[in-house]
C-alpha cells in the first residue's frame, strides 16, 4: 500500500511541477516578447518591415535603421537624428545624479545621527515630496525657471531633477543610516572628529551599498523621466526621452517603424545595462522606495 | 513492546551524511531527549521522525507501524517548534483548532476541545487574543496547546524553551514534566541544554556529528558515560578529565598522576574497582566530576573510596552553596566542588577530599569508558 | 574641544562663535534641502492653488476668480472622460498587477531551478522609460502590422486587433502595457514577503494537515499585508501620476479616448490656455493622491517609532 501511495504522489507531484514550468516559462516569454519585437524590427529594412511579421527573424540583416536613428532622422526640424538628444541626457544626469545622492547622504547623516526635536515631522515633509503628482509644480516651476533664465536649458533640468529626487535620496540614505551603529559616531566623536570628518571618514566610506543603489534608482528615474523634460527643456537642450516621442509620434511622412525602434533602444540601452549589471541593486532601490520609511 | 522504533536511519543532505545510522528503542510513555551540540544532527532526526523531512535509508516505526512514507499529518504526531510557530494572524483558539479544522472536525466539537485544553495550561483568558499580543511564556502555552489538542500518539518538541529567559524556563520545564506524569503520552524531545536533558528525561540520547554517543537512562549517562565525549557534555561545570596511569597496587587498582616538579600523586580506586586490575598497568584518562572532588569535612561520609591529598589552591570562585576551587593536577586545570564555608585560599595548600568510587576510567586514545 | 581653557577673553569669544557654528552645523547643512522642498513643493502646491483661483488662461493672471475654474473644470466632458478612464485604468492595473505578481512570486517560491533567470526577465521592464514601453506597445499592438499580422501570416485569417484606434478599447491598450512595465515589480515585493514567512510555520501548518490550498489561503497569504499595502500605494500613485505612457502609446486618442487627468491637465495648460482650469485639475489630482498617500505615511512613520 506504501508503495502504491507514493507512486501517487510522486505522479502528482511531477505533473504539478511541469504546470508550475510551463506556466513561469509561458510568462517568461510574453515579458520577452515586446523587447524581441523592438530588437528584431530595428535590424530590418524598411520593406521587411512591411512584408513579414513582426516577430520574424531578418531575413537581411542590417544596421542601417540604426545608423539613420543615431544621425539622420528627422525630428522636429532638424534631421541629425538622436545623437545629439542622447548625449543632452548624459549631460544632465551625471550632475543630477551626483548632487541629489550627495545631497541625500547629507540629510541622512544628519536626521539619522544628529537628531534634533520634531525630524520625525521634517523627514515626513521631505518624504511627501517624493509622493506628489508633478503635474502640481509644472507651471510655477515653469515660471520659475523663466525668471532665473534657466528656461529650456540643460542647467534647469538639472535643477529640477535635483530638488524632486531630494526626498527619494534622502529617504534611502536615511534608512540606511538608521541602522549604523551609533557607538562608532560617539567613538568618533569621543577621539575629537567634528560633523564632517566623521561623515567622510566613517559613513561614507561604508556606504557603498546604499550609494550604488540610490545611484541606479536615480538615474533610472532620470534618465527615463518625460514630463519633466517636455515641460522644461523642449528645445535644443531635450533629453533623449522628448526626441524619441517626437520621432515616434510625428504624423507626417512614411513612418519608418524600424527607425523608430532602433531610437527606442538607444534610449534603453543605458539602463537596461545599468539593470543587468547591477539589477540587485536595482530591485533593492525599488523596494526601499516602495516600502516607506 | 516498543513503541518508537528507529531502525538504521541515514540521511544524507547533497553527499554530507548528516545522521550516520541512528538506532533507537523507546517503550510507550517514555520521554527521549535528543541532545548534543549545535549540528549533532537532532533536529534533522526529530524532523525525520515528524515526517518532515525523508528519510534516506532506515525505517521509523510507530506503535508498530511502518511510517516512512506518511504525511506529518497523517502520523498523529503533534509538535512544538522553538520559535512557538503560532499563526500571526489568527486568534490564540483560531491556532489551537486549526489541525482539528483541517481534519473536518465539526465545530462543536472543536470548541469543546479548546474550552479543555486552555483550562489545562490556564490560558482561557488568552483564546482571544493575537499571537503578538501575548508575552513568550504565553506563546508556549498556546503552542503546548495546540499540540495537546490534537491527542496525539507522539508528542515532538524542538527546543521549545530556548527562546525563554532563564527564570521562565525553569517554570516551563516543570510544566512539560508535569504535563508528561500526567498524560503518560510518549514524548521526543530535542534540546542542546543539558540540564534540561537530565530533569526531563527517561531515556537520553547523546548525540554527536550525526552519531548516537550514548543511549540511557539520565543516571547511567551521568554516571557512566560510555567516552569522553558524554562525559564532557552532560554536567556542568563539566568532568574534569586528567592524564593518569592505571596501575595495580597492594591496596587494589590506583591511578597515579604525574605532578611536574613534585612527587606524583596516587589516588587508590577503592574495592568496586578490583576488576580493573585485569587492565595491567596502562596509560588512561581519569574522569572525575566536580562534586566529585571537595574539602574533607564535605565529603560523602558514605562513600567507601575518598582518597586524600594535600594540592595548592589557584583559585576560588566563591558561588554563594558551593565554593568552586581551581586546582592543577598533572599540569591541568582541575575544579573541585567545596561547602560555601570551606577554608581555602589562593595559593595556599590546602586538603583535597577524593571520592574515586564515583571516578571514570577512558582509553586516551579511543575515548571510550574502560570498565 | 580644549582650545577654549587657554584663551584670553577676546580669543574666548571668537571660540564659542566657532563652538555655536560646529553645533548648528547639522541644521545649516539641513537647511538647503529644507529649504528648497518647502519652496519647490510646499510653495509651488500653494502657487498652482492660487492659480486654481484666478483668471490665468495662457499666462497667469493673479485676479481672483473664485471656482470659476473648477466649475468650467467640473462641465468639461473631457474631464469625465478622464475621470472614467482613470477608474477603468486604475482598477484593471492595480488589481491585475497585485493578482499577476501575486502568482508569479508563488509560482516562483517553490523552489525553481531557473528563478536567476526568470526573475529578471519579469523585473526588466521597470528599467525601462513609458516612452520606450510606450513605443515598443505601439508597434506591437499596430492594427496591421503588429499581432494582427502574426496571427494573419501563421493561419488565423480572421483574427482582428485593432484597439489601439478603437475609442472603446484604447484605455486598455494602456492597461496592459503598464502591466507589462509593473507586475515584475509586484511579483519582486511579494516574493521578498513570501521569503520572509518563518519556515516553521509552514512545518507547524504540513502537520496540522493543511493542503497547499489552505496553506496558501490561510496563513501565507494573510501574512502579505504589508506587501499588499505597499504593491496597492506605489501602483495607485503610478496610475494617477500616468502621463508619459499614454502619450507615447495613444496620444491622449483616438479622438480623446484615452485622455487621463495627468494628460487632461498638461494639455488644458499648455496647449489650450486654459491655465486655471489645468491648475485646477491638477489640485484634484493631488488631492487624490493625498488622501491615499497621507493616512498611510503618518501610520508607517508613528509605527516605527512606536516599534523602536
Amino acid at each position: 500500500m506504501a508503495v502504491s501511495v507514493q507512486a501517487t504522489q510522486i505522479g502528482t507531484a511531477r505533473f504539478w511541477r511541469v504546470l508550475i514550468y510551463t506556466t513561469l516559462i509561458v510568462f517568461a516569454v510574453m515579458y520577452l516578447l515586446p523587447l524581441w519585437v523592438m530588437v528584431v524590427t530595428s535590424f530590418k529594412t524598411l520593406d521587411e518591415v512591411h512584408e513579414g511579421h513582426m516577430l520574424a527573424l531578418p531575413e537581411h540583416f542590417t544596421t542601417e535603421a540604426w545608423l539613420s536613428a543615431w544621425g539622420t532622422a528627422c525630428i522636429g526640424l532638424t534631421c541629425e537624428g538622436i545623437s545629439g538628444y542622447f548625449w543632452n541626457s548624459i549631460k544632465m544626469v551625471v550632475p543630477a545624479v551626483a548632487i541629489s545622492t550627495l545631497a541625500g547622504a547629507l540629510n541622512g547623516y544628519v536626521l539619522t545621527k544628529w537628531r534634533f526635536p520634531g525630524h520625525k515631522w521634517i523627514f515626513g515633509l521631505m518624504l511627501f515630496g517624493c509622493f506628489i503628482p508633478f503635474q502640481v509644480v509644472l507651471v510655477p516651476m515653469a515660471q520659475m525657471l523663466g525668471r532665473l533664465g534657466i528656461a529650456n536649458s540643460t542647467t534647469g533640468l538639472v535643477f529640477v531633477h535635483v530638488v524632486y529626487g531630494l526626498g527619494f535620496t534622502t529617504l534611502f540614505f536615511r534608512n540606511y543610516y538608521e541602522a549604523f551603529p551609533n557607538e562608532l559616531i560617539r567613538a568618533a566623536m569621543m577621539d575629537g572628529a567634528g560633523f564632517f570628518r566623521i561623515f567622510w571618514r566613517i559613513l561614507l566610506p561604508s556606504s557603498g551599498p546604499i550609494i550604488v543603489v540610490t545611484v541606479i534608482f536615480q538615474f533610472t528615474n532620470i534618465w527615463n523621466d518625460f514630463l519633466f523634460g517636455a515641460s522644461f527643456a523642449a528645445g535644443e537642450s531635450a533629453p533623449m526621452t522628448i526626441a524619441l516621442n517626437n520621432l515616434v509620434s510625428s504624423s507626417t511622412g512614411v513612418k519608418e517603424y524600424n527607425v523608430h525602434m532602433a531610437a527606442a533602444m538607444i534610449a534603453a540601452l543605458p539602463t537596461l545595462l545599468v539593470y543587468v549589471v547591477a539589477g540587485r541593486y536595482f530591485v533593492r532601490g525599488l523596494m526601499a522606495g516602495a516600502v516607506k520609511g | 513492546m516498543p513503541f518508537l522504533e528507529i531502525k538504521n536511519v541515514k540521511k544524507r543532505f547533497a553527499n554530507v551524511d548528516v545522521l550516520k545510522g541512528i538506532d533507537i528503542s523507546i517503550e510507550p510513555g517514555a520521554f527521549l531527549v535528543l541532545v548534543g551540540p549545535s549540528g549533532c544532527g537532532k533536529s534533522t532526526l526529530l524532523n525525520l521522525i515528524a515526517g518532515l523531512d525523508a528519510i534516506t535509508e532506515g525505517d521509523i516505526h510507530i506503535n508498530g507501524a511502518r511510517v516512512n512514507d506518511l504525511h506529518p499529518s497523517k502520523r498523529d504526531i503533534a509538535m512544538v517548534f522553538q520559535s512557538y510557530a503560532l499563526y500571526p494572524n489568527m486568534t490564540v483558539a483560531q491556532n489551537i483548532v486549526f489541525g482539528l479544522e483541517m481534519r473536518g472536525v465539526p465545530k462543536a466539537e472543536r470548541e469543546r476541545a479548546v474550552a479543555e485544553v486552555a483550562k489545562t495550561l490556564q490560558i482561557t483568558h488568552l483564546l482571544g487574543r493575537k499571537p503578538s499580543q501575548l508575552s513568550g511564556g504565553q506563546r508556549q502555552r498556546v503552542a503546548m496547546g495546540r499540540a495537546l489538542v490534537r491527542q496525539p500518539q507522539v508528542f515532538l518538541f524542538d527546543e521549545p524553551l530556548s527562546n525563554l529567559d532563564a527564570k521562565l524556563r525553569v517554570e516551563m520545564r516543570t510544566e512539560i514534566k508535569r504535563l508528561h506524569q500526567a498524560m503518560k503520552t510518549t514524548m521526543v524531545y530535542v534540546t542542546h541544554d543539558q540540564i534540561e536533558a537530565m530533569t526531563l528525561a527517561t531515556q537520553i540520547a547523546v548525540m554527536n556529528a550525526g552519531e548516537i554517543q550514548q543511549l540511557g537512562t539520565p543516571q547511567e549517562i551521568y554516571n557512566r558515560p560510555a567516552n569522553i565525549f558524554v562525559a564532557g557534555f552532560m554536567g556542568s561545570p563539566s568532568m574534569n578529565m586528567i592524564a593518569a596511569t592505571l596501575e595495580d597496587g597492594a591496596d587494589g587498582p590506583a591511578v597515579t598522576l604525574a605532578m611536574p616538579g613534585k612527587q606524583p600523586l596516587r589516588l587508590p580506586l577503592g574495592p568496586a574497582a578490583r576488576s580493573l586490575a585485569r587492565y595491567g598497568k596502562r596509560d588512561v584518562i581519569l574522569g572525575l566530576r566536580p562534586e566529585a572532588i571537595t574539602d574533607p569535612n564535605g565529603a560523602d561520609r558514605s562513600g567507601n573510596a575518598i582518597a586524600r591529598a594535600d594540592c595548592l589552591v589557584d583559585v576560588v570562585e566563591p558561588a554563594g552553596s558551593d565554593t568552586f576551587v581551581v586546582t592543577r593536577l598533572a599540569d591541568v586545570e582541575v575544579i573541585a566542588r567545596m561547602r560555601a564555608d570551606a577554608d581555602v585560599r589562593a595559593g595556599q595548600m590546602a586538603p583535597f577530599a577524593f571520592a574515586m568510587d564515583k571516578a571514570v576510567l577512558f582509553d586516551p586514545e579511543s575515548g571510550k569508558r574502560i570498565g | 574641544m580644549t582650545a577654549t581653557t587657554t584663551l584670553t577673553a577676546s580669543g574666548r569669544r571668537s571660540d564659542r562663535a566657532i563652538g555655536w557654528l560646529q553645533g548648528q552645523l547639522p541644521k545649516l547643512v539641513l537647511s538647503p534641502s529644507l529649504a528648497i522642498i518647502f519652496v519647490f513643493v510646499y510653495g509651488f502646491i500653494l502657487w498652482t492653488i492660487v492659480l486654481s483661483f484666478s483668471k490665468s488662461k495662457m499666462l497667469p493672471l493673479y485676479q481672483f476668480a473664485g471656482l470659476d475654474a473648477y466649475d468650467r473644470l467640473w462641465s468639461q466632458p473631457n474631464w469625465y472622460v478622464a475621470l472614467e478612464n482613470l477608474a477603468i485604468y486604475g482598477i484593471l492595473y492595480i488589481g491585475l498587477c497585485i493578482v499577476l505578481g501575486l502568482l508569479l512570486a508563488i509560482l516562483l517560491d517553490q523552489r525553481i531551478r531557473i528563478e536567476g533567470v526568470l526573475r529578471p526577465i519579469y523585473l526588466y521592464p521597470m528599467a525601462l522609460s513609458f516612452i520606450v514601453t510606450g513605443t515598443a506597445w505601439k508597434w506591437f499592438l499596430n492594427p496591421g502590422l503588429g499581432i494582427e499580422k502574426v496571427m494573419h501570416d501563421w493561419g488565423w485569417a480572421s483574427f482582428t486587433f485593432a484597439w489601439l484606434i478603437n475609442p472603446d478599447r484604447a484605455i486598455y491598450t494602456i492597461v496592459i502595457a503598464a502591466i507589462w512595465q509593473s507586475s515584475g515589480f509586484v511579483m519582486a515585493m511579494f516574493l521578498a514577503g513570501l521569503r520572509g514567512i518563518d519556515q516553521e510555520l509552514i512545518r507547524a501548518a504540513q502537520i496540522d494537515g493543511a493542503s497547499a490550498f489552505n496553506l496558501y489561503r490561510r496563513i501565507i497569504i494573510p501574512q502579505l499585508r504589508p506587501a499588499f499595502l505597499s504593491a496597492f500605494i506605489v501602483l495607485a500613485h503610478m496610475a494617477i501620476k500616468s502621463y508619459d505612457l499614454v502619450i507615447a502609446l495613444t496620444g491622449g486618442g483616438p479622438g480623446n479616448a484615452t485622455e487621463l487627468p495627468a494628460t487632461f491637465m498638461y494639455s488644458y495648460t499648455f496647449t489650450r490656455n486654459q491655465m486655471a482650469v489645468g491648475a485646477a485639475s491638477a489640485v484634484i489630482m493631488l488631492m487624490t493622491i493625498m488622501a491615499i498617500i497621507v493616512p498611510y505615511l503618518y501610520s508607517e512613520l508613528r509605527e516605527s517609532g512606536r516599534g523602536r
